[in-house]
């Protein structure tokens, strides 16, 4: 079971798309899992063979449990590895003990009665020992989970709102109460990226025409490559930087809530591609059908109002991640160019970045060439 | 295209981009943003549907015509009236 975002702790089998035999190739999606972020897509990262399938439809697994095994074919090799063990995610790894956790006796036969895992528990005892209060009070809040997520066998794909509310809550609970945010912010004329965006929309077909926040997206990963300091995620008391630029689009959801699942290796995208998988993804993550890389993987996260005539956003950091950017609507404003007042269009981008990891100047660096980039367009 | 046709068509396109409003009833004034909580994509989505079913070339500058189901009764009579 792969870590599939902040504060996950595992998730339900809904349908395996491989059997046992069954040739399977990185990318494959092999299963989907119903989580709180919703219906999630399993993938593969190995290529191989299917071999045993250790979790049922309907079972639950936790976070680093195994799912199934894939052959992968290599004589001299180490046994088979977990479906689940290359989750695609920044610098750390799921923080499952694997050795036996100190409890005292009589939470463990409680335990055993409940059949719960001792391994998924917190203790609050004395050396962070697991007490009984520590069983029960776990046993209730699954009872409650289990009330709350009724679970009908042949369940449609989709997104648990009220699930997902509370998904939130806890996240940005936890980003506001462990990360000291600074911001910084600029107010970018985007007019020459405007002009640029309205000719090659009319010059591409209707399918093709590509919304002014590509552009802003794609500029955005690559002046990450000048302030490297805020692509990545702060695990174990410590900044680990990512090798690869994969940018969260904030995505709202019609009656309440939001997701932020990446695209991967965003630099690398053209701005074609860039608007094609923003389209794929919004279709997606509304209809709930996101896979597991998309929504673990991000390194940075964009939010972005949109149309209209809201100046700023000013963004929350995702944990585990260690900055956000906000971009307000792209509004035309009096502006001075070579000393003459002239209306322009102006998009207010804000940086909110963690403290512990990067200083205001490193944000700041991040927007200057956040503006520099878009004023040549065409290079994107 | 009679009105009934064109409404047929937009309430056709609107809810395959927003589904979660099948069956609502559009107001005709109101723009679809505000109703339907359209954002840009959906918009440029719902464009592209008018687009395939019609084969009308539509602008962008012309978007603005297109945000309310009264806009699109106009707009698309005239593009179809020739």
């Amino acid at each position: 079971m792969p870590f599939l975002g902040a504060d996950m702790e595992g998730g339900k089998i809904v349908e395996w798309l491989a059997q046992p035999g069954d040739t399977v190739h990185h990318g494959d999606i092999i299963a989907v899992v119903e989580t709180e972020k919703g219906a999630i897509e399993i993938e593969v990262f190995e290529e191989g063979t299917l071999g045993e399938i250790t979790a049922a439809i309907g079972e639950h697994r936790n976070v680093g449990e195994v799912l199934a095994l894939i052959e992968t074919g290599a004589a001299s090799t180490p046994p088979p590895s977990a479906a689940s063990s290359h989750a695609n995610r920044p610098a750390r790894s799921p923080e499952i003990p694997h050795t036996r956790p100190r409890v005292s006796p009589v939470a463990l036969r409680r335990a055993e009665e409940l059949g719960i895992d001792l391994t998924t528990l917190t203790g609050t005892g004395h050396d962070g020992a697991i007490t009984l209060a520590d069983v029960e009070q776990h046993a209730e809040l699954n009872d409650q989970q289990v009330k709350e997520t009724p679970f009908a066998e042949p369940r449609p794909k989709g997104i648990d709102l009220a699930l997902m509310r509370t998904a939130i809550a806890a996240s940005m609970a936890r980003s506001k109460r462990e990360i000291p945010h600074y911001y910084v912010s600029a107010s970018i004329d985007v007019t020459k990226m405007t002009v640029w965006l309205e000719s090659y929309n009319t010059s591409v077909s209707m399918e093709r025409r590509v919304l002014p926040i590509v552009p802003m997206i794609k500029a955005a990963a690559l002046a990450m490559k000048e302030a490297p300091m805020l692509n990545g995620a702060w695990a174990d008391d410590r900044f680990q930087q990512s090798g690869e630029i994969n940018i969260g689009i904030a995505i709202a959801l019609r009656g309440g809530g939001l997701a932020a699942p990446a695209i991967l290796g965003t630099d690398g995208l053209s701005i074609d591609a860039l608007m094609e998988k923003l389209r794929d993804l919004t279709g997606r993550v509304r209809q709930g059908n996101m896979r597991g890389s998309e929504i673990g993987g991000s390194t940075f996260t964009v939010s972005s109002v949109g149309d209209g005539n809201v100046e700023a956003v000013l963004p929350i950091i995702y944990p585990p991640q260690v900055a956000i950017l906000g971009l307000g609507s792209i509004c035309e404003r009096p502006w001075v160019v070579d000393g003459d007042v002239c209306p322009r269009q102006i998009v207010t981008a804000t940086v909110a970045g963690d403290h512990r990891a990067s200083d205001g100047r490193v944000g700041a660096r991040f927007l200057e060439t956040l503006d520099r980039l878009l004023q040549e367009p065409e290079a994107l | 295209m009679t009105d009934d046709e064109i409404i047929a068509l937009v309430e056709r396109h609107l809810f395959t981009v927003a589904p979660e409003f099948e069956g609502e009833t559009i107001n005709p004034e109101t723009p679809f943003r505000d109703q339907f909580e359209i954002d840009s994509m959906d918009f440029l989505n719902f464009i592209i549907g008018l687009h395939k079913e019609t084969r009308i070339e539509i602008p962008e500058s012309d978007y603005p015509r297109l945000e309310t189901l009264t806009g699109c009764i106009a707009y698309l009579k005239e593009k179809t009236a020739v």
